[in-house]
């Protein structure tokens, strides 16, 4: 017992080194698992709290370019609510609007934003207390920005499709091939698209939409611009270089994308697989 | 004694509140950061005792950690320095220097450089390996560490120039 302790009390700072080094690895390893990552997070009181005081500092400087986004936006909306053919006079109502009315949208400011690494998220200033849950999207007036994983009371985190951990569903604009949306970690303005069969029609400038398939985004959402493709190695798979509409380097106000319908389809899928 | 641990706690908040506000934000050519806040591992007193100084750079990495959302690559790099700074002191500053009573302002300057140097260099490398958590980029790893370290090495050398103590 004596030769225990003393043993343990000369190698105090071997053993102590071991232990910190095991769990900042088992942190680290954590974090790459998808959902995992709970209580390291900037999403937590004092973290989120300190980035929104900064972010209350720095939205001056952006004030002006938010500005333009949002006429441009308005304009956008305009320009459709202008096209939209008086509906009274019809027979039977067509809701003409691109988004099924199944999905909600509020509106939340980008308080912390990180792209310069391979594992990027971004930190948003509404949390539980605003009714956002993990698993709900995030697009800007632009594009798609990332998904919810971790909530707060106050602050949420989110998982920016600039992080190799991230898969998003997408499609082809003018087609219905499908792939998954990734990141290879270099330029933060470039994605890729992978799993695309070769036998989609593919052209430089073709423009890439959500999928739909899942149920986080609604189908339609813009994602960005075919800038090069080439087939893989086993020459069935496309691997596609999108330029994205998004600046994800600088983000402002984003929307949250509710689902209302989610549990009911879930609690349907779940029902299927027993 | 009570003036080290209050100048020491000062430098913990201030250097991980830079990172965090301002040098985070600095995306040099896209990726570049300088992480100054090492400068807390250079300059912590070297005659502490090593179980306090390895929990402390545990603590200073997890919080860098938290705000970067990055899970544990900080604390496993800062923890990694602490346990080897003695290895680095003795072989910058040589066996037969004393370094239980030295202060890092009145070295040598080729012995302090080699030692803020070998730091970083380390610090950095371990840091990117860890994020990057695959050795299929380590053309990637090395390019990222070869141009932070440069850019962390010039603003811990102009740092410790502005904050020199005055000599009597």
């Amino acid at each position: 017992m004596q030769q225990i302790f003393n043993f343990l009390i000369r190698n105090k700072n071997n053993i102590l080194f071991l232990l910190l080094l095991a769990l900042s690895l088992f942190l680290t390893i954590q974090s790459h698992s998808f959902h995992k990552s709970k209580f390291i997070s900037s999403a937590n009181f004092i973290t989120g709290g300190i980035y929104k005081k900064a972010n209350s500092i720095q939205s001056y400087f952006h004030l002006e370019d938010y500005n333009a986004r949002l006429l441009e936006e308005n304009n956008e909306l305009r320009n459709r609510l202008s096209n939209i053919p008086d509906t009274l006079f019809r027979e039977t109502f067509i809701d003409s609007t691109v988004y099924e009315g199944i999905y909600e949208f509020r509106t939340a400011t980008v308080i912390n934003n990180n792209y310069s690494k391979v594992d990027n998220y971004i930190t948003l200033d509404k949390g539980r207390k605003d009714n956002i849950l993990p698993e709900y999207g995030v697009v800007t007036s632009q594009g798609i920005v990332g998904i919810i994983d971790n909530v707060s009371t106050n602050y949420s985190r989110v998982i920016s499709i600039l992080n190799t951990d991230s898969k998003i569903n997408v499609q082809l604009k003018k087609t219905n091939h499908f792939g998954s949306l990734i990141w290879n970690g270099k330029d933060p303005n470039v994605v890729q698209l992978v799993d695309v069969p070769r036998l989609a029609p593919l052209k430089k400038g073709d423009t890439i939409i959500t999928g739909g398939k899942s149920l986080i985004f609604p189908k339609g959402i813009p994602v960005g611009n075919i800038i090069d493709f080439n087939l893989d190695e086993n020459g069935s798979y496309y691997t596609i270089d999108i330029q994205l509409f998004n600046d994800m380097t600088n983000i402002g106000h984003v929307y949250v994308i509710v689902n209302k319908d989610k549990a009911e389809i879930r609690s349907l899928e779940e029902t299927d697989n027993d | 004694m009570t003036n080290t641990i209050i100048s020491n706690s000062i430098r913990f908040v201030v250097l991980i509140l830079l990172q965090v506000l301002l040098l985070n934000n600095i995306n040099f050519l896209g990726y570049v950061n300088p992480y100054l806040y090492i400068l807390f591992l250079i300059l912590y007193p070297f005659n502490s005792p090593q179980s306090l100084f390895l929990i402390l750079a545990f603590l200073l990495g997890l919080s860098l950690d938290t705000f970067e959302d990055s899970g544990g690559i900080h604390a496993a790099a800062c923890v990694f320095i602490a346990y080897i700074r003695p290895i680095i002191l003795r072989f910058s500053f040589g066996i037969s220097y004393d370094y239980q009573t030295v202060k890092l302002t009145n070295t040598p300057y080729g012995a302090r450089i080699s030692y803020i140097l070998i730091v970083v260099i380390l610090h950095h490398f371990v840091l990117f390996t860890l994020e990057m958590f695959s050795f299929t980029h380590i053309f990637l790893i090395l390019k990222k560490t070869f141009f932070t370290s440069i850019f962390t090495i010039i603003m811990v050398l102009i740092s410790l120039t502005l904050f020199q103590p005055r000599r009597k």
